[in-house]
């Protein structure tokens, strides 16, 4: 341990120590700079992704201008492309999931926080969430061939004879439609919902639970209180749930019916952005449709992306508040 | 209301045993060895999915060798010196990443590769998964980098290691349990990715190892099953889904093992 | 001459000071024990000898720290090779996800103390020796630090810092978490180490202080109150407050 008398490590005036401190510097700085890079690939990405995708459908984007979002003519044989039956067809559908999804994941997120056991928590969680991982793909074949064949033998019969007069439940009852996708998409953003409505509620301080029921209040009382408190997250997990069923692609090309039209009825066949981009992407042969194809995949970029950074804006302001609180 | 809340929640768990009892119902009656190892046949001639099978473990591996070292480097890189503005917006835009439709990134891989080559080939298939792939990798890693506790680091930079060394030699060891399980788990979420490689890798009816040629998948495969009007083929789509979704699930349950203590 | 020689050091976590004016001298190859209610800015102060608050972005240190003659907080000071020259020990025991010899291994390596294979070897076997732990684990080098007591991993990160051949040991409580038996070793170590090494340690265990220390310095609200050889430290402080918190009347 005897400390060799020339040497000074502090200010590296030791043989070779110089080096020494030089790498070490130098290794931090590379480190620094080859990490930061790779992080702004992510950004760099995302950048070429909005350019080439601009670039690739400007010929479209010239040409229709606006008038690309209100146009109700798809055709690509006259060269003629209107997205707004596409564009009807993704909200329905999206808010038809979310119509079924939100209640039914709000439901199973209080029950696996607030009321289950955790011994039975646990594994129903993983459960659920095990029905984000099965593939779209999967969920499309399950639908044309479990799900549209009940809805057309027991489900649409049914909404006809008693809500008939409603102009959603009118038409044939064909199972492959509108409908049909609205499921199959609340089955697929269900778990997602659950997901985020699960974290934002165990993020609700156990303070807040104990002052409720210090006071008295109920089990669903403090319940309530704790939803009140986690609104925004909550709202954050609905819109993150709508920007999934924005972009679902393969299980709604399935069986949504993929016909250009804005119709009432549930029951009708519709088309969506996602869906007309899988099935038509192959076979578009012209400049101008492939062109208009890409404009319906930025279109959904761009739409994805602002409801995405919405929704973890407003489920960071919850994370926000609770850290505030605590 | 507890009923009806555990009504949610089991009615959930329901449609998922459903939904998976069907596949097994369905598909085990087509599993066959030949099935698993012949390349797609005209209808009423057989055939089966090995070329797919193959297929969708190549476009998986090369995905892999991208997003996966990616994907660890820029979630070290937020956990470890992300706190800025710059690392603020690059977390959000990686988290923003995370729900943009995988059929986007066929498209800007269609125009960037498909386009510019003027053929479908399996790199560039393999490219739009490991796009998929890297934001996911990244959000993993980062959580699990920063769960390494403070004082492993202090213990390291006590010793003189620069931090270059602390990060490389010491948090991101005592992190891997956690970033592999992020990695296994994008592997199992592009293996069912359909819609980026219907107009990138395309398919391929042949046994094929050519980069640059269209290349088979099984969740391709599956799709042209299912929607042709063929009830043979339809038998097909569901033994192949059978495989797919065993495969997936048995990645996930793996994943669920390696990290229960986190639970 | 001092080996660690501290003048009007102040030290801010942002706006907030944690601590004062702080000026004290440290004696080559002496036992200084810091103590003080908690919250006092001991471990705080014990930090700044070795620049481990660099990793607080908000911290700010003001004054000078001189170890050998030289000010630590110098632009131009290697603050990897500080620090290998002051090793520290921390309260809880902080093993790396290695086997037992690499944890020792490791500072050599990154510092490139060795000249050959064997010399590693030698130098592990020498520091796990010196931490009086080699017995234990001679016949279990390449299993996980995981596995060892609470105890022997804090003896562990001991032979660790050890390794590095640093001239001052810096131990934060290195002993709080330990069983009675376990400090008991500690304790013995470090009066055997103080042979060779200059060790600051800060313990809010008086008796502790007491027995292992020669010097003691008391620390309240940021401010060092008094600091005396340990004998007259625990039977006549000059300070009044020091008197209070030796007799147990606050703390």
């Amino acid at each position: 341990m005897s400390s060799n008398p020339n040497e000074n490590i502090l200010t590296g005036e030791r043989f070779g120590a110089a080096a020494k401190k030089t790498n070490n510097i130098l290794g931090d700085r590379i480190f620094r700079v080859v990490l930061t890079a790779c992080g702004a690939l992510i950004l760099i990405i995302v950048a070429a992704m909005i350019a080439v995708m601009t670039q690739s459908s400007w010929l479209s984007i010239q040409k229709f201008g606006f008038g690309f979002l209100t146009g109700q003519t798809w055709d690509p044989i006259k060269g003629e492309f209107g997205a707004l039956p596409f564009i009807y067809g993704t909200i329905v559908s999206a808010v038809l999931a979310l119509l079924i999804a939100t209640p039914i994941s709000v439901g199973v997120a209080i029950f696996l926080v607030e009321q289950a056991p955790k011994s039975l928590a646990r594994p129903m969680a993983f459960l659920v969430e095990l029905l984000a991982a099965i593939p779209s793909v999967v969920y499309g074949l399950w639908a044309i061939f479990v799900l549209a064949p009940l809805l057309r033998v027991y489900v649409q019969p049914f909404l006809q004879q008693t809500l008939g007069f409603l102009p959603f439940f009118k038409g044939t009852a064909n199972g492959i439609g509108m409908m049909s996708g609205g499921i199959i998409l609340a089955i697929m953003i269900t778990p997602i919902i659950t997901a985020v409505v699960r974290d934002v509620l165990e993020a609700v301080p156990v303070t807040q639970r104990e002052a409720a029921l210090a006071l008295g209040a109920t089990r669903w009382e403090t319940t309530k209180i704790v939803l009140a408190n986690a609104n925004s997250g909550i709202a954050g997990a609905i819109v993150l749930g709508l920007g999934r069923a924005i972009g679902e692609t393969m299980a709604i090309t399935m069986i949504i019916g993929n016909r250009p039209e804005i119709s009432a009825s549930l029951f009708d066949p519709g088309y969506t952005i996602a869906s007309v981009i899988a099935n038509e992407f192959t076979e578009a042969t012209g400049e101008l449709y492939l062109s208009a194809l890409i404009e319906m995949g930025l279109i959904l970029f761009l739409v994805t992306f602002i409801v995405n950074g919405l929704a973890k804006l407003l489920i960071l302001s919850v994370s926000r508040q609770t850290a505030q609180s605590q | 209301m507890t009923t009806l809340t555990a009504a949610c929640a089991f009615g959930v768990i329901a449609v998922l045993i459903f939904v998976l009892g069907y596949i097994a119902f369905q598909g085990i009656s087509s599993l066959s060895w030949q099935f698993l190892v012949q390349t797609p046949k005209p209808v009423g001639e057989g055939g089966g999915i090995g070329n797919a099978i193959v297929g969708s473990l190549i476009l998986l591996g090369l995905a892999s060798c991208v997003g996966i070292p990616l994907g660890i480097i820029i979630g070290t890189y937020l956990a470890e010196m992300g706190d800025g503005w710059f690392g603020t917006i690059v977390r959000f835009v990686a988290d923003t990443m995370i729900g943009i439709p995988s059929i986007v990134f066929g498209v800007f891989v269609y125009a960037v590769v498909v386009l510019q080559q003027g053929y479908f080939s399996t790199l560039a298939g393999a490219l739009s998964l490991a796009l998929i792939m890297i934001p996911i990798v990244t959000r993993t890693t980062e959580e699990m980098v920063r769960l390494v506790p403070k004082s492993m680091r202090e213990g390291a930079l006590a010793l003189g290691a620069p931090q270059w060394r602390v990060t490389k030699d010491i948090v991101i060891p005592a992190a891997m349990t956690g970033i592999a399980t992020g990695a296994m788990l994008a592997v199992a979420r592009v293996l069912g990715e359909t819609a980026p490689l219907l107009f990138t890798a395309f398919g391929s009816r042949f046994y094929n190892i050519y980069l640059d040629e269209p290349m088979a998948s099984m969740t391709v495969q599956i799709y042209n099953y299912a929607i042709s009007p063929f009830e043979e083929w339809h038998a097909k789509a569901w033994a192949a889904t059978l495989v797919l979704v065993t495969l997936i699930l048995f990645i996930n349950i793996i994943v669920r093992f390696l990290t229960r203590r986190k639970y | 001459m001092s080996k660690i020689s501290v003048s009007d050091l102040n030290f801010f976590y942002g706006k907030a000071q944690a601590l004062h004016d702080i000026s004290i001298d440290i004696p080559e190859r002496e036992v200084v024990a810091f103590i003080g209610p908690s919250g006092c800015g001991k471990s705080t102060f014990l930090r700044t000898l070795n620049r481990m608050n660099d990793t607080i972005p908000i911290a700010r240190v003001e004054g000078k720290v001189m170890i050998d003659g030289k000010d630590v907080y110098e632009p131009n000071t290697d603050v990897a090779s500080l620090r290998r020259k002051v090793g520290m020990v921390f309260q809880k025991s902080n093993p790396f996800p290695k086997s037992i010899f690499e944890n020792v291994a490791y500072g050599i390596r990154i510092n490139g103390i060795h000249k050959n294979r064997a010399d590693l070897y030698e130098r592990v076997e020498k520091a796990l020796n010196d931490a009086a732990l080699l017995g234990e684990v001679k016949d279990r080098m390449n299993t996980s630090a995981f596995g060892l007591s609470g105890g022997q991993q804090q003896r562990l990160c001991i032979a660790r810092a050890l390794a590095v051949q640093p001239e001052v040991i810096l131990m934060d409580e290195p002993a709080s978490a330990l069983d009675p038996i376990a400090t008991q070793k500690i304790e013995e170590l470090i009066v055997e180490l103080k042979k060779q090494y200059t060790i600051a340690i800060v313990t809010h265990n008086m008796q502790q202080a007491a027995r292992v220390s020669d010097r003691t310095a008391f620390f309240m609200l940021g401010k060092l109150v008094e600091v005396n050889p340990t004998q007259k430290m625990f039977t006549n402080p000059d300070e009044k407050l020091t008197e209070d918190y030796i007799t147990g009347r606050f703390g």
